[in-house]
């Protein structure tokens, strides 16, 4: 294939997709839009924090402690340096926000992408081959869907700590957070994976592919796996928002990430202490841009369970 | 006095690439006691005639232009109290799947007695002995006990005479049956034909029967449409329409039904609905490498033999083995196919066909008995590579176009995958060399490779599938009913691309379908299965003149009557897609 030609394949494939059903339905609904337009810029802004951010609240050498608790630039006693104001120990509010999104939204796809890729695998596993491999996976699979999400995450984050001691937890601790956050989601992909894989194996074309003599893992992966995706897609969507929350919630109770690397939940824990004693915008304004991440993430799920699910088109 | 009047009727589904037009200019009237046959393929627009009458066209589609009346009073402009009043009450529906119509959930008497209720002003009593009388009139045994029961204690006939009773249970003078039949077996299908038809004609209700199937046409109308792209393109008294057909359109279709009394060689040319796929390019099957899977070595014997083949499939699981319950599937079935015939198995759903299929290519291993493949006892390898080496000369086409094909890949590696797999070409150029052949060979065109399976109909998914099966190069193919998920004039192409495909590659065939009609035009030898059980093998044509087994005799009796349709459909009389209206 020379170049022209795949130029003109790119081509098409770009016409393809705007002319298709799911775009299609992305632009009808307004909300959707709207959600997909704030998210995108979430991505950007954190993507380019380091930029868009007028200090670094990790250099302590920017971090005069004279500056703290200064409210927002529009009340009095203001400062126009700091748009949405300062935190207890002077840093800027607004580019504290601007990394802490970067923390989350990080905690929040890596453990999505761990949850998934476990999910994915033991849910294929045991839908395919069935018998006993499959009692064992959804045997465990139930018995972890009888402990919350979040006692689950706090066990793991704490055998971390013993494990690692306080010193270099600080090191792993974002690691350990996305894996413990992860492992507490991987149940919902499992079953749904299991029961399309269910549903496909017995299809013809899988059916086809065993008679042509492909073993069993090729057809798993090959044919299976990408007939079963539609569904995982959704749920990664909206898992993406539950991690942030979990994140947050972690985060919140001081088992997250370390306070040297805060995330939105870090600070939303920092201005708690403040809520009554008059600086509410420590923790107002990281909660508010958690709650509209979280909504936005959550309609684009809703959206796309929606434009994936042939019943309700 | 017509009882259900059409005038004009045009049906409209609004969506974002412009107005779907399901039909348009539909004319049609029935008189009471009068059996209306409305026939066409999938698309046609028959069914949306239906659902129009009784107000039930799903959203957003509506009747965009034209009338109905029913016993002269207008009805297509009724809101929708005034529709939910008729319906049940003055027009009557019988719905294809029997399996799927009734509420699992109640017994059959809750739904005879709310229908009842709902439409006449009866008391529980009067309701309940109506059900029963209901159930006694459609030819359920033991009515009083019967009605308490649920569906799924009622086989699938049996559930669809329940439905034609909750159709009438309200004496409706239009009853709309939407392929009532299709769902069935052949032997329960003409008792149901044969009940819908006394029911209407004791009572004199109008009935309008959609159905694709000329053979139910052709032994219950009395009048016959034939729609085609949402017209109706022929409308007359069924003998007339049937016998001699004047519309180009009506003949290809009537050409393109296998009759169980005639053997044709090739079905007549049929590209009506879908453009007749020819090869642009002649193959030289001699020195293509498709002709490869020829050059095998002769046999003495038969290229398939079983031997007391028998497997049974657990129903009811428990740990005491005397508590489990089986089901044989098969049981001491022996046959052998000789090399380069057809072999046909026929038989009713849960015969055992499938199975037998499946026993043979290694999707279910036997229970007891053993299976021979040229000269090798299949059952007793064990070598991976030895298996696939034989795997590779048997495969198989599969009765659903929809599901067979992985929808996520392209046609190109859906054909391809079976030559990379065996590594049956030197170099990639050669594989999409073959794969650009065989796609061009079963009438798709080489450029065909580059869509996705969505992007074709049911008869070129199912060439797609045969391209697949031929791309191992294999000596031995089993279709299994490949044709059944097909329109007829579609399902005659594909029977004439199989034919034509066994005559160049000698391919040896295994054909599994319930349709003896089509087992006669396709088969050399056909075995009759029932209930796990090879009751009769014979020559085709000698199990057609005189069948010995009384089951044999039974099916044969109960093939639609198909003398009505015209013999003699000119096979010259071309009509290029272009000429015809849109």
């Amino acid at each position: 294939m020379n170049s022209t030609e795949q130029a003109t394949e790119r081509q098409s494939a770009i016409r393809r997709l705007l002319d298709h059903d799911i775009t299609y339905s992305f632009f009808r609904s307004k909300v959707t839009v709207i959600a997909g337009i704030v998210t995108l810029i979430y991505f950007i802004a954190t993507l380019f924090a380091p930029i868009i951010a007028p200090y670094d609240p990790f250099d302590l050498s920017t971090v005069d402690l004279l500056d703290s608790q200064i409210p927002p630039a529009w009340m009095a006693n203001g400062d126009p340096r700091f748009v949405l104001g300062t935190d207890d120990q002077g840093r800027d509010l607004f580019s504290a926000i601007l990394y802490g999104s970067r923390v989350s939204i990080s905690v929040g796809f890596v453990s999505v992408a761990f949850a998934a890729t476990l999910g994915i695998f033991l849910g294929l596993v045991s839908g395919y081959f069935g018998g006993r491999i499959d009692a064992v996976i959804m045997r465990i699979a139930e018995v972890q869907l009888t402990f919350p999400a979040i006692l689950i995450a706090l066990l793991i984050d704490g055998v971390a700590r013993g494990v690692f001691g306080e010193l270099d937890r600080e090191q792993y601790a974002f690691w350990i957070l996305a894996f413990a956050i992860g492992l507490s989601f991987w149940v919902q992909y499992a079953r749904t994976v299991r029961a399309s894989t269910l549903v496909e194996k017995n299809k013809e074309y899988v059916q086809a592919a065993r008679v042509i003599g492909i073993p069993s893992l090729v057809i798993m992966v090959r044919h299976v796996l990408p007939n079963v995706l539609g569904p995982v897609l959704v749920i990664a969507t909206i898992n993406l928002a539950l991690a942030i929350v979990l994140e947050a919630t972690l985060s919140f109770l001081g088992v997250g990430v370390p306070a040297t690397q805060p995330s939105l939940g870090t600070l939303i824990r920092i201005g708690n202490n403040f809520l009554f004693s008059g600086e509410w915008w420590i923790a107002i304004f990281p909660g508010l841009v958690l709650a509209v991440l979280v909504l936005a993430v959550n309609l684009l799920g809703d959206w796309l369970r929606d434009a994936l699910n042939p019943k309700l088109r | 006095m017509s009882v259900l009047d059409i005038k004009n009727l045009e049906v409209t589904f609004p969506h974002r690439r412009g107005d779907f037009v399901a039909s348009k200019e539909v004319n049609l009237s029935v008189e009471p006691g009068e059996i209306l046959g409305i026939v066409g393929e999938s698309g046609a627009g028959k069914s949306t005639i239906g659902n129009a009458v009784i107000g039930l066209l799903e959203a957003p589609g509506h009747v965009s232009a034209g009338e109905i009346f029913l016993d002269g009073n207008r009805i297509d402009n009724l809101d929708g109290k005034m529709m939910r009043r008729l319906r049940g009450r003055r027009i009557g529906m019988i719905f294809q799947d029997p399996l799927t119509s009734l509420d699992p959930l109640q017994t059959i008497e809750f739904q005879l007695v709310e229908t009842i209720q709902y439409h006449l002003s009866l008391s529980a009593d009067e309701a309940h002995k109506r059900a029963v009388d209901l159930l006694d009139q459609v030819g359920i045994p033991d009515p009083e006990i019967r009605v308490g029961q649920y569906p799924h204690q009622f086989s699938g006939g049996m559930r669809q005479r329940v439905v034609i009773a909750l159709a009438l249970c309200a004496e409706p003078e239009v009853v709309i049956a939407d392929e009532p039949t299709t769902a069935l077996d052949v032997s329960i299908q003409a008792q149901i034909l044969e009940l819908m038809k006394s029911l209407c004609r004791d009572r004199q209700v109008a009935m309008i029967l959609i159905t694709h199937d000329m053979g139910v046409i052709a032994n219950m109308a009395d009048h016959v449409a034939v729609m085609y792209h949402g017209r109706v393109v022929e409308h007359g008294v069924t003998e007339q329409v049937l016998g001699s057909p004047e519309h180009p359109y009506t003949k290809s279709l009537i050409g393109a039904v296998p009759r169980p009394n005639i053997k044709v060689n090739r079905f007549p040319v049929v590209n009506y609905i879908e453009k007749a796929g020819v090869p642009t390019k002649n193959i030289d099957i001699a020195t293509h490498w498709l002709g490869e899977a020829i050059r095998h070595d002769k046999l003495d014997g038969p290229l398939l033999s079983l031997k007391d083949i028998g497997i049974r499939f657990q129903t009811r699981s428990s740990i005491f083995p005397s508590r489990r319950l089986w089901l044989d599937a098969a049981k001491n079935v022996s046959f052998d196919i000789e090399q380069g015939e057809t072999f046909g198995l026929v038989g009713e759903s849960g015969s055992g066909k499938s199975t037998i299929a499946r026993l043979i290519t290694g999707l279910h291993d036997p229970a007891a008995g053993t299976i021979y493949f040229a000269g090798e006892n299949l059952t007793a390898l064990t070598k991976k590579a030895d298996i696939l080496a034989l795997r590779r000369q048997m495969q198989m086409i599969f009765q659903d176009p929809f599901s067979s094909l992985n929808a996520r890949m392209r046609v190109k590696d859906i054909v391809a995958e079976p030559i990379r797999f065996h590594g049956l070409t030197d170099n990639k150029t050669e594989t999409r060399q073959v794969v650009a052949d065989l796609l061009d060979h079963v009438g798709l065109g080489a450029k065909a490779g580059e869509k996705y399976p969505h992007e074709f109909s049911g008869g070129q998914r199912q060439r797609i599938s045969i391209a697949r099966a031929l791309a191992t190069r294999p000596r031995f193919l089993i279709c299994d009913e490949p044709t059944s998920a097909l329109d007829v004039s579609i399902q005659a192409q594909i029977l004439n691309l199989l034919k034509d495909l066994q005559d160049e590659l000698g391919l040896t065939m295994l054909f599994i379908s319930h349709d003896l009609a089509v087992m006669r035009q396709m088969c050399n030898r056909i075995g009759v299965m029932r209930q796990g059980v090879l009751c009769e093998v014979a020559d085709t044509e000698t199990l057609f003149k005189t069948p010995e087994h009384t089951y044999t005799q039974q099916l044969l009796s109960l093939m639609p009557n198909m003398d009505l349709l015209a013999r003699d459909i000119d096979s010259t009389d071309r009509h290029p897609l272009e000429n015809l209206p849109n």
